[in-house]
């Protein structure tokens, strides 16, 4: 059963490039250019990659223009894309094939210049026809329609929502690498401008240009390589709607399933991990996802930011880049999670390190329509 | 059952009922399940079997949010009709209203095209 896949696996190179703004470049450039820095990290050379996991906000066909793009024949390959989550799916995809023997060497890549070619979300996304007419701004719209239901549902506040991104904030004041540094206080937040209620544009996460990048191999290898191995203790993903009409409960997402099936696979317990890296799109999903990967009980989420329980030095090590709030978002942050966590678990973060053995990436794409969980873990933990 | 005769799919049935000033949605025949948005089968458990069927119209605001633009701001809302599915729709005549607020539903023009709109039932709910 899946328990096979715990440790099989390692993350063995990481890298980013042009996070923030890199004016001049293109999607591919960015992604390129990350490729060759985390294969570098590792110490493996490019010809030897045998496996490509990809997916942009551009690419309407993912695998083939990477490969293309690097001069690679992969054995294997996957583009599936299922938004800001495609990249914890895409670690459980290359986790499968490097433990099956369908490739030997498995790299995972982004690239996104959507800050300077024009400053907005891009999507490939493809309009719903039911939902149309009522023009909604995707994906703000779903989240605050999340965030509306959720304050009513739980009695939370604008003030619970923006405990989120101040916490962000104080990470990223931390992280020379973030975008967004800076005071930031919870007025701050109320006070900025509203954009789809209770919403504002603190409450949002960034719009930045960057690139991603890891390297994965079988953990047999990965002992040799440069860097201290991060393994892949358990993953899991669950799909639960693609228009926001259509997701049951708009207060629970299926970050309940991926996440169980994710924490069944690793064996471990919630306490013992170390670092929690949440897609944080927008304030609520800090909230949702703390709740539905059983870190707190469901409706307390916001008391439980508003305690300081994510602050630097809180309960709960979150988001210690500075999430896509405060650090880097460029339309899908899923990889920049798993970054950040590999980085922790090296003890390469500088002044933002926490003492870490494992931690979680967790993924979300669409409209919290999609979620993905990883689980990681340094040699200690296999 | 199949109807044979249409060949037009529930997407553009839907449309065409709407286009007449009707409002309708598919129940399955077997298990009385009302379906929306207009599919093929039922979801989940696969049945062939859906009707069309008048909405009443009678829906509950589940939730809402105000879409603030240079432009102007509108609302949209997702509804849950008393049949059980919900839709994506816009709560006309008011900037916003409160979530649980009973609605009722009314085609409108949007955009040159009809579609369904609510307006809020009890006068008190602003």
């Amino acid at each position: 059963m899946s328990e096979t896949l715990r440790g099989q696996a390692a993350i063995v190179g990481i890298a980013t490039a042009g996070v923030g703004e890199a004016p001049g470049r293109t999607s591919i450039e960015l992604l390129g250019e990350a490729a060759i820095a985390a294969l570098c990290d590792a110490g493996i050379a490019l010809n030897s990659v045998d496996g490509v996991f990809a997916a942009t906000g551009v690419h309407g066909l993912p695998a083939m223009s990477v490969a293309e793009y690097l001069g690679l024949k992969p054995s294997y390959f996957d583009g599936t894309n299922v938004g800001g989550a495609s990249f914890e799916v895409h670690l459980l995809q290359a986790a499968a094939a490097l433990y099956l023997g369908l490739c030997d060497v498995a790299l995972v890549a982004y690239g996104s210049n959507q800050r300077t070619a024009g400053g907005r979300l891009v999507s490939l996304s493809e309009p719903q026809w039911h939902e149309t007419p009522y023009r909604p701004r995707h994906p703000i719209t779903g989240y605050a329609m999340a965030a509306a239901r959720y304050m009513h549902q739980y009695g939370a506040a604008r003030e619970d929502l923006a405990a989120v991104a101040v916490a962000a904030r104080k990470w990223a004041n931390r992280n020379p690498d973030a975008f967004a540094r800076g005071p930031l206080s919870i007025e701050d937040v109320l006070k900025s401008r509203m954009i789809s209620d209770p919403l504002t544009v603190a409450d949002c996460c960034l719009v930045t240009d960057g690139g991603a990048a890891c390297v994965l191999v079988r953990r047999e290898r990965a002992p040799d390589l440069r860097q201290a191995p991060v393994y892949i203790l358990g993953a899991g993903a669950a799909l639960s709607h693609r228009s926001i009409a259509q997701m049951p409960d708009l207060t629970v997402t299926a970050a309940v399933e991926s996440g169980q099936r994710a924490f069944e696979m690793a064996g471990i317990d919630r306490k013992d991990v170390g670092v929690l890296m949440l897609y944080d799109a927008f304030t609520i999903n800090t909230i949702l996802f703390l709740e539905d990967l059983g870190f707190c009980p469901k409706g307390e989420g916001g008391r439980f930011v508003s305690s300081g329980a994510i602050d630097p030095g809180g309960a709960l090590n979150v988001n210690t880049n500075g999430g896509g709030l405060s650090c880097v978002h460029p339309g899908m942050y899923g990889l920049f999670l798993i970054v950040e966590a590999v980085t922790q678990l090296r003890r390469q973060a500088g002044e933002r390190q926490v003492n870490a053995e494992s931690a979680l990436c967790h993924g979300n794409g669409g409209t919290l329509a999609s979620q993905a969980t990883a689980i990681l873990g340094t040699q200690a933990t296999l | 059952m199949v109807d044979r005769s249409e060949t037009s799919g529930p997407e553009a049935r839907f449309k065409a009922y709407l286009a007449e000033g009707r409002f309708m949605i598919q129940r399955g025949r077997s298990t009385g399940r009302y379906v929306f948005y207009p599919r093929i089968a039922a979801p989940v458990s696969g049945e062939r079997d859906l009707e069309w069927v008048p909405a009443s119209g009678d829906g509950t605001l589940y939730s809402i949010t105000v879409n603030r633009t240079r432009d102007g701001n509108y609302n949209i809302a997702l509804v849950d009709l008393v049949e059980g599915p919900r839709l994506m729709s816009r709560i006309e005549g008011v900037d916003t209203a409160p979530i649980g607020a009973s609605v009722k539903a009314r085609i409108a023009v949007l955009d040159g095209e009809p579609a369904i709109v609510f307006d809020v039932a009890e006068k008190a709910t602003r």
